[in-house]
């Protein structure tokens, strides 16, 4: 599984960002022409990662190195209609659209969420009030030794910016809508989210990654996406992440959230797309007292592979953090779990636990966990568990027994064990749709294959 | 062999205890009652040196020495015993080995010899007899999967092996259906001699009738409010703390209307 | 008054009481190493032909391979491999045959450890043999386990008298290019013990090897090999010492175990207790040893475990290939780690076979500025339908300058396995502190006894005599002024 490189692959990066830098002219406001550019001296100097790396020693890119991925193009308004987005709407009553990483006016709707706060495109936001920008753009998302969130921060060009006031209340969820649309030519899109919540504000966000299917003679998409949450005191976000891409897509995302003392971060992430897939996690204690929950629910089968990274870093006291990611993986998939929590010295009374558990329903699939801990401070609670395996035989037995067949009971238990995290979601209508997709007769495993 | 004066405590910035007297003599039964939050638990935690506690004022004599200068240990080595309200679960070491360990450290303490694991076992073979204890639960982890009621029959059976001078009983009945009740108070009883004194701390009558005290106290708001004889709780249980309170409010009232 | 925490921070020191030198005559070669060195070992040693071959052999691969990338939670100072006595022992008076011939002071020693030499002195049950430095000065019992078939001796003595077994076996678990210690092991190993358990034989005593480091600025690359044949069991245990010293001393050995036949068992207990170092960390033995068994035929057992309480550093993973079908392994392990020592333990487990099952128990205590971590592999293959695996890792972290750190990897490749880990943190509660006191007992006592009950697990799994050694052994680790 070794990965072989070249300096080719790095160069073939870094001159797309001498194109990049000829085009903007300059536009950018200076923090953010210099966070592009220590960025990509950043990846210029790590470039990809290898198996070495422990990090991702059991997810290789090479596979995406063979594809000469460029940064896509801005579209037609009209490339993507209504219809196309209907299988992932939540009904949802605002919601930005975003095409290959840009905001389509036409299929969003956007209505002010309070007084003079307008969510809204980056691109827009970095033109009409940067200043509100330069204090957070690149402040949670750390590209130090991450190749591909350094490769976002120097070549994003749009996304989502949601910055919820002092005090305010968004009681609507708001949807932000990735769409990933193939070409000609192999395209990369880096889109950058950015939510910023004031003291004692609350807001429930879904974002969704998804994909068309590729028609004829359209390229594999390559989506690297960064969402940096900022969570001031007090403040509370419900945050759900589906990722339904088609099955050629390579799909990198990386959520890092920083909390503020006393503020409540709830995460669940649903991945059921996707040919290469990395989901990142990453969460930051800034304030003592606060609380996060980190839920996972992924799904592998035909030849997917799905890596799910987590980090969860005490490094205030009295914070807790609580952790479950479910793995469904049949045919030849792959899937990868990497959970790290970070327990820091001064990080005492820490409560955090973190369960994996891994269903393996076909002698093809691959399963590599790795629960880790790492704790500097004595007067901590903190667990973990992983298992894997299949489904129970008595419980199988016993469905049989009161009368459904193996495929029925098989069916069932499968969707008993991914429903624990479905039931979790606390924004209903995603909870109520995500459980009718599971429920669907194609189910969740045959989504989306061509 | 235990005087209390003046005796105040606090936990963190919350005074509990605010000036409680009290003294018992060797050979007596000391009942204490109270609602909750009156103190009960404190002044057994303040005796057997919890280091939560923090004693603000007054002193606390055992056989003329200075208590409240001792560790936990030392006080256990003089012949202190506290039955916890809530025992404290050890895994992975058992209750034989324990209970050895603590005998061995008291009796060498005493300038006695250490008992050989076959004296020792014994010894606790007869004692669980009283106790109506099943051996299998000397090999199990201290506490560890033990029922409430097994926990407080393992307190009494330790006080049992340790022999102490001033055994202390914190809320042993909570939780105990009426034969471990039974069984409990047998144990207690049993180590009723001339020259052990006993502190019974509890919400409820209950346990009175099977412990038949020679004093009763009745704690409030960290102070001892009225002491009497073992009709006092027979009183108590039939007027209730409500009784108490509203006669503690008077007195105060009263107080206040002299001053 | 001291906090219990404070307190308990203060026991985790005590003094080695192993620490001391015995000033013996010796015959050491020239520091360093190069193909003329282990052309002297092997000569010492009489060696045929084939085996400084592969010594060789060994040495010129070690020389293409690049010291291993430490993990980032260990922190190891540059080691000179030039700097190294690769051979030192004691000089014989004439051939050391028997007893007699061993110098006085050497036996002294042992004794002075707790190791008779003498058998009539020995609790009957336990063979022993002896390394000093880098050679085998003696070991009992060898007539009476010949009686029953079973090999026990040096290993250059079973090079000597049982050229086949060893020649058929040496290499085959930890091949000479395994990884970088293993192949610098393979170059220049001086000596080790050698069992060769016969079918239908269950050994009628413990055989145990006590591996002391005596002579300054060498190191100890010893190699133990044992066989097991079919329905036949053997326990084995080792323990190991050295003197105290400023400088750091290198012990890289081999362990390879072979469970040949159908139901073989094999039982292997380590209570290490090398030099720790003193408490800014300096002196104190590198302890980088590769182990790992085979369960090659149907049924066999091979079972690991091990009491951790020396050494500066310690880097071993004792693994187990589980090869034939419903072979068992096991893993059973304590660590203590107090002023700056690191360790970083734990297992590999390869499910190969059916129906094979393992089982991983692994307790680390952190004290002082102590490191532990433990890192485990389990990993099911395709073809080993229906394994199980359960791991269970705690960690117990006395003081706040301290770490603890689980690297477990999981990797299954089937689907009617299963797997099985947890693992949790803690620390020795005040309130477990007080209940022990209001009872009678100091605070030493008290954190004896509730690190003694974390750790009964895995004792459990030790010969009657070593486990009550090794609970003295974290007894006196932690042992210190009560303040």
């Amino acid at each position: 599984m070794t990965t072989v490189q070249t300096a080719s692959d790095k160069r073939f990066y870094v001159e797309q960002f001498e194109r990049l830098e000829r085009e903007l002219a300059g536009s950018d406001p200076a923090a953010v022409r210099h966070l592009r550019l220590a960025a990509i001296a950043r990846f210029d100097q790590i470039g990809f990662p290898t198996s070495r790396n422990e990090d991702w020693r059991f997810t290789s890119v090479a596979d995406l190195l063979k594809v000469p991925f460029h940064p896509a193009p801005r579209l037609e308004d009209s490339a993507v209609n209504e219809e196309d987005l209907e299988p992932f709407s939540f009904g949802e009553a605002i919601r930005l659209v975003f095409v290959n990483g840009r905001l389509i006016g036409r299929l969003s709707r956007i209505s002010p969420l309070g007084p003079g706060v307008v969510p809204g495109g980056l691109a827009d936001a970095l033109v009409r009030e940067p200043e509100l920008l330069t204090d957070s753009l690149g402040r949670v998302a750390d590209f130090k030794d991450q190749t591909f969130t350094a490769l976002n921060s120097a070549f994003f060009r749009d996304g989502a910016v949601l910055v919820i006031p002092d005090g305010v209340a968004v009681e609507q969820p708001i949807h932000l809508l990735h769409v990933a649309l193939g070409g000609a030519t192999p395209w990369v899109s880096y889109p950058h989210n950015l939510i910023v919540l004031g003291r004692g504000s609350r807001v429930s966000v879904i974002e969704s990654w998804v994909g068309l299917p590729l028609q004829a003679g359209q390229e594999p998409t390559f989506t690297a996406a960064v969402t940096e949450v900022l969570l001031a005191a007090e403040s509370v976000l419900d945050h759900v992440r589906v990722q339904r891409e088609n099955r050629q897509a390579f799909h990198f995302s990386n959520l890092a959230a920083s909390l503020g003392t006393s503020a409540r971060f709830t995460t669940h992430l649903v991945s059921l797309g996707g040919g290469w897939v990395r989901n990142e996690s990453r969460v930051r204690f800034g304030g003592q007292n606060a609380e996060a929950t980190v839920n996972g629910l992924y799904f592998g089968s035909g030849t997917q592979h799905v890596d799910n990274h987590t980090v969860i870093d005490h490094a205030l006291p009295h914070c807790a953090s609580h952790e479950l990611y479910k793995g469904i993986l049949d045919d030849r998939a792959r899937g990868v779990f990497n959970g790290k929590i970070f327990v820091r010295q001064d990080a005492q009374k820490t409560d955090a636990k973190q369960t994996n558990q891994t269903l393996l329903l076909s002698d093809d699939a691959v399963i590599n966990t790795k629960p880790q801990l790492e704790i500097f401070a004595d007067d901590v609670k903190c667990t973990h568990g992983a298992t894997v395996g299949n489904l129970n035989e008595d419980t199988l037995f016993y469905l049989r027994s009161r009368g459904l067949d193996v495929t029925e009971a098989r069916a069932l238990l499968t969707y008993a064990f991914a429903n624990d995290i479905i039931n979790r979601i606390a924004i209903e209508p995603v909870r109520q749709r995500l459980e009718a997709l599971l429920l669907s007769r194609s189910g969740p495993l045959q989504e989306a294959q061509p | 062999m235990l005087k209390i004066i003046n005796l105040h405590a606090r936990v963190e910035d919350k005074e509990i205890l605010r000036g409680l007297d009290l003294e018992i003599r060797a050979g007596e039964v000391h009942a204490i009652m109270g609602p909750n939050g009156s103190g009960k638990s404190t002044l057994a935690g303040v005796l057997a040196g919890k280091p939560l506690y923090e004693v603000t004022q007054g002193e606390v004599l055992y056989n003329g020495k200075n208590l409240l200068e001792m560790d936990p240990e030392e006080r256990a080595r003089e012949g202190i015993f506290l039955a916890f309200q809530y025992p404290v679960e050890i895994p992975g070491v058992s209750n034989t080995y324990f209970l050895r360990a603590a005998l061995n450290a008291i009796r060498k303490a005493r300038g006695e010899e250490e008992l050989d694991p076959v004296a020792f076992l014994q010894l606790v073979r007869s004692k669980m007899r009283i106790l109506h204890m099943d051996e299998e639960l000397l090999k199990r982890p201290v506490n560890e999967g033990f029922s409430g009621g097994e926990k407080k029959r393992n307190e009494i059976f330790q006080m049992a092996v340790l022999e102490p001078m001033l055994c202390i009983l914190d809320e042993t009945d909570s939780g105990l259906d009426i034969d471990a009740l039974r069984t409990v108070a047998d144990g207690v009883n049993a180590l009723r001699s001339p020259e052990r004194g006993f502190l019974v701390i509890t919400h409820y009558q209950r346990l009175l009738n099977y412990i038949v005290p020679d004093f009763v106290h009745i704690l409030y708001d960290g102070r001892i409010v009225k002491s009497g004889g073992k009709e006092l709780a027979l009183e108590l249980e039939e007027k209730g703390y409500g009784w108490i309170e509203r006669e503690a409010r008077q007195t105060v009232g009263a107080s206040a209307a002299g001053a | 008054m001291t906090t219990p925490t404070t307190t308990i921070e203060q026991l985790a020191s005590r003094e080695y009481k192993e620490g001391f030198y015995t000033d013996v005559e010796m015959e050491t070669v020239p520091k360093g190493l190069n193909e003329d060195i282990i052309r002297l070992i092997s000569a010492k040693k009489k060696e045929p032909d084939w085996l400084l071959e592969w010594r060789l052999k060994a040495y010129r691969h070690w020389l293409t391979m690049e010291e291993p990338r430490w993990w980032p939670n260990l922190t190891i100072g540059p080691i000179d491999y030039q700097d190294i006595i690769y051979y030192a022992a004691p000089k014989p008076r004439k051939a050391l045959g028997s007893l007699d011939e061993l110098d006085p002071e050497v036996r002294r020693t042992f004794e002075k450890l707790g190791i008779s030499l003498e058998e009539q002195k020995r609790l009957a049950g336990v063979a022993v043999d002896a390394v000093f430095d880098s050679v085998s000065v003696a070991t009992t019992f060898k007539e009476e386990l010949a009686r029953h078939g079973i090999i026990f001796c040096a290993f250059s003595e079973a090079v000597r008298d049982h050229p086949d077994l060893v020649r058929k076996y040496l290499g085959s678990v930890v091949p000479y290019n395994d990884n970088f210690f293993a192949a610098l092991n393979s170059a220049v190993f001086s000596d080790g013990s050698f069992c060769y358990i016969p079918k239908g034989v269950r050994c009628p005593m413990e055989l145990s090897t006590y591996f002391r480091i005596n002579a300054r600025e060498t190191g100890q690359f010893e190699r133990t090999l044992i066989i097991c044949e079919e329905d036949a069991y053997v326990s084995y245990l080792e323990g190991c010492t050295a003197p105290m010293r400023d400088e750091h001393q290198l012990h890289a050995a081999v362990v390879e175990l072979i469970a040949v036949g159908r139901n073989s068992h094999i039982k292997y207990s380590t209570v290490q207790n090398w030099y720790p170092g003193d408490k800014e960390g300096r002196g104190g033995i590198y302890n980088f040893v590769t182990k790992r068994g085979v369960c090659r035929g149907e049924g066999s057992k091979i079972s690991w475990t091990q009491v951790e309480t020396g050494s500066a550093i310690t880097w071993k993973y004792p693994s187990v290939i589980l090869q034939g079908d419903n072979s068992v392994g096991e893993f059973y392990s304590v660590a203590l780690t107090k002023n700056r020592q690191q360790a970083d333990t734990g297992t590999k487990m390869i499910h190969l076979g059916r129906n094979t099952r393992s089982t991983i128990v692994s307790k680390g205590i952190s004290a002082g500025q102590g490191q532990n971590t433990y890192r485990g592999l389990v990993k099911i293959m395709k073809g080993a339908a229906n394994s199980r695996n359960y791991s269970q890792c705690d960690s117990l972290l006395i003081g706040n300058r301290c770490g603890a750190h689980t690297f477990p990897y999981i990797e299954v490749r089937n689907s009617t396995s299963q797997v099985e880990h947890e693992a949790s943190t803690s620390r020795i509660g005040e309130d477990q502190i007080f209940y022990c006191k209001q009872r009678g007992l100091s605070t030493e006592d008290a954190v004896n006894l509730i690190v003694n009950g974390f750790c009964k697990q895995v004792f459990l799994n030790l010969p009657m005599e070593f486990a009550v050694e090794a609970q003295k052994l974290l007894g006196v680790s932690l042992e210190g002024s009560v303040g």
